[in-house]
């Protein structure tokens, strides 16, 4: 089937088998592997990415459902030139070992804030319960999503990184 | 890497459409809602259907949460978050919107239906037995139009209802505003499914519980309805003696089975600790507690 899926702000299109998984879809077809594929079972939330802006997990989510639908990436978060505040948060509280669980907690965490700008720390868990790091970085993870709410117009500009 | 057999795609525009594709590709043929247990059940192969009707573009018609003069109308379609989200539900409907907190994870949640998680059948859903606690009617439409059928009998066995061939879920109905309700459940950790899970909604008359529904999730080969406590409740003032025996009531009407998630008397217990902790969670909303 002839899909055509709006990533990252590009329309991309391809021919799918009805069966391909969206994390799939994104890592081998389009060659985008910050999507991560880690417990194929809905369980890790290693593989969220926005689709039409909800953080969803791709491993559950065929590719032809994508059809004329936007999704965005770890990729897609990047502008390029800055890190959005949520990356810096990342950065600075270290809320990453092996990187792993990361454009995923990042994605659950982005869209979170958007909701939420000034969640506590019992709503940033529950926020993040769909999301496993198994280096077990919790903490570090949720002070990096307090930093970002803190600090919503922080940039890589006024940093040296 | 877990990969579904092949199945032809089909995208439904329309409700009336999706009926139609189904009675043209018959019983091989499945509904597709949010996926987040058909597609995991695909990738296992404990589901293989040679056609998928999705039917994700049906929102216009299928995503609604309404008061219809006293009666909360909740389309098919409606994610679970949509529920959580609702102020009707925060303020009028506390068993949904506890037990949607404690379903899966914000991620499933933000794709998972409301008429999927009726129409899958699977005993430890906890959407139906918050259902059977509200006495909620379900809507489905189908080849001959459209009929109501009760939640308590839309279930025939494990993951199987008593739909027929070309009818789809659309609605779930709600007639009954109770003057509280709650939902309770123990699971081993977030996303998983429910060792034992109790909806219950009532109202009071004065100081005696004047009618009241139990619903129970996880503890048998279907949702089940505990109306063997629910009689023993009725017309009865609600003490710690009353939740015990009603507790012990219910545990006797469950049947659960041996699994991962716990031993059957374990799970009864459970189910006599979680209907007591569930009504006087409720008892004490309708007195005008929290």
């Amino acid at each position: 089937m002839r899909i055509q899926v709006n990533v990252n702000g590009q329309s991309r299109e391809a021919e799918v088998e009805p069966r391909l998984l969206l994390v799939h879809f994104i890592r081998d077809h389009l060659e985008l592997t910050g999507t991560h594929w880690g417990c194929d079972t809905s369980n890790c939330g290693a593989c969220t990415v926005h689709l039409d802006g909800e953080p969803v997990k791709s491993c559950t989510v065929l590719a032809v459902r994508t059809d004329g639908h936007e999704v965005t990436t770890i990729e897609g978060i990047w502008s390029g030139t800055e890190l959005t505040p949520m990356q810096e948060g990342f950065h600075w509280e270290h809320g990453l070992q092996c990187g792993f669980c990361t454009p995923g907690m990042i994605l659950t965490a982005t869209a979170f804030l958007e909701k939420n700008p000034n969640p506590s720390e019992a709503e940033i868990r529950d926020a993040i319960s769909g999301n496993l790091c198994r280096c077990t970085g919790y903490e570090n993870i949720v002070k990096a999503i307090q930093w970002a709410a803190n600090e919503p117009s922080a940039s890589v500009a006024s940093r040296e990184l | 890497m877990q990969v579904p057999a092949r199945f032809e795609y089909e995208v439904a525009t329309s409700v009336d459409e999706a009926i139609s594709l189904l009675q043209r590709h018959g019983p091989e043929a499945h509904v597709l809602a949010g996926g987040h247990s058909l597609v995991p059940m695909m990738k296992l192969r404990l589901a293989s259907p040679e056609v998928v009707i999705d039917i994700h573009k049906l929102d216009g018609e299928l995503r609604y949460i309404r008061d219809d003069g006293g009666v909360l109308k909740i389309g098919a379609l409606v994610r679970h978050q949509d529920l959580l989200e609702s102020e009707l539900i925060k303020e009028r409907y506390a068993v949904l919107g506890e037990a949607e907190a404690l379903i899966a994870d914000p991620l499933v949640r933000n794709m998972g239906t409301v008429g999927g998680s009726l129409a899958n059948g699977d005993p430890g859903e906890d959407l139906p037995a918050a259902f059977v606690a509200l006495g909620c009617e379900v809507v489905v439409r189908g080849p001959d139009g459209e009929r109501t059928i009760s939640i308590d009998d839309l279930y025939a066995g494990f993951y199987e209802t008593i739909l027929e061939p070309g009818e789809i879920v659309t609605e779930a109905r709600i007639s009954w505003a109770p003057d509280a309700s709650s939902y309770t459940k123990v699971k081993r950790r977030t996303g998983d499914y429910a060792a034992a899970a109790i909806g219950v909604a009532l109202n009071m008359n004065g100081e005696e519980i004047e009618d009241v529904r139990v619903g129970m999730c996880g503890v048998g080969s279907t949702t089940l309805r505990a109306r063997g406590a629910e009689e023993l409740l009725r017309g009865q003032r609600p003490d710690a003696e009353l939740y015990k025996r009603a507790g012990e009531r219910a545990a006797e009407e469950s049947e659960p089975l041996d699994d991962a998630r716990g031993t059957v008397p374990f799970k009864r217990d459970l189910v006599k600790v979680l209907l007591g902790r569930a009504l006087a969670k409720a008892v004490e909303r309708a007195e005008g507690g929290a």
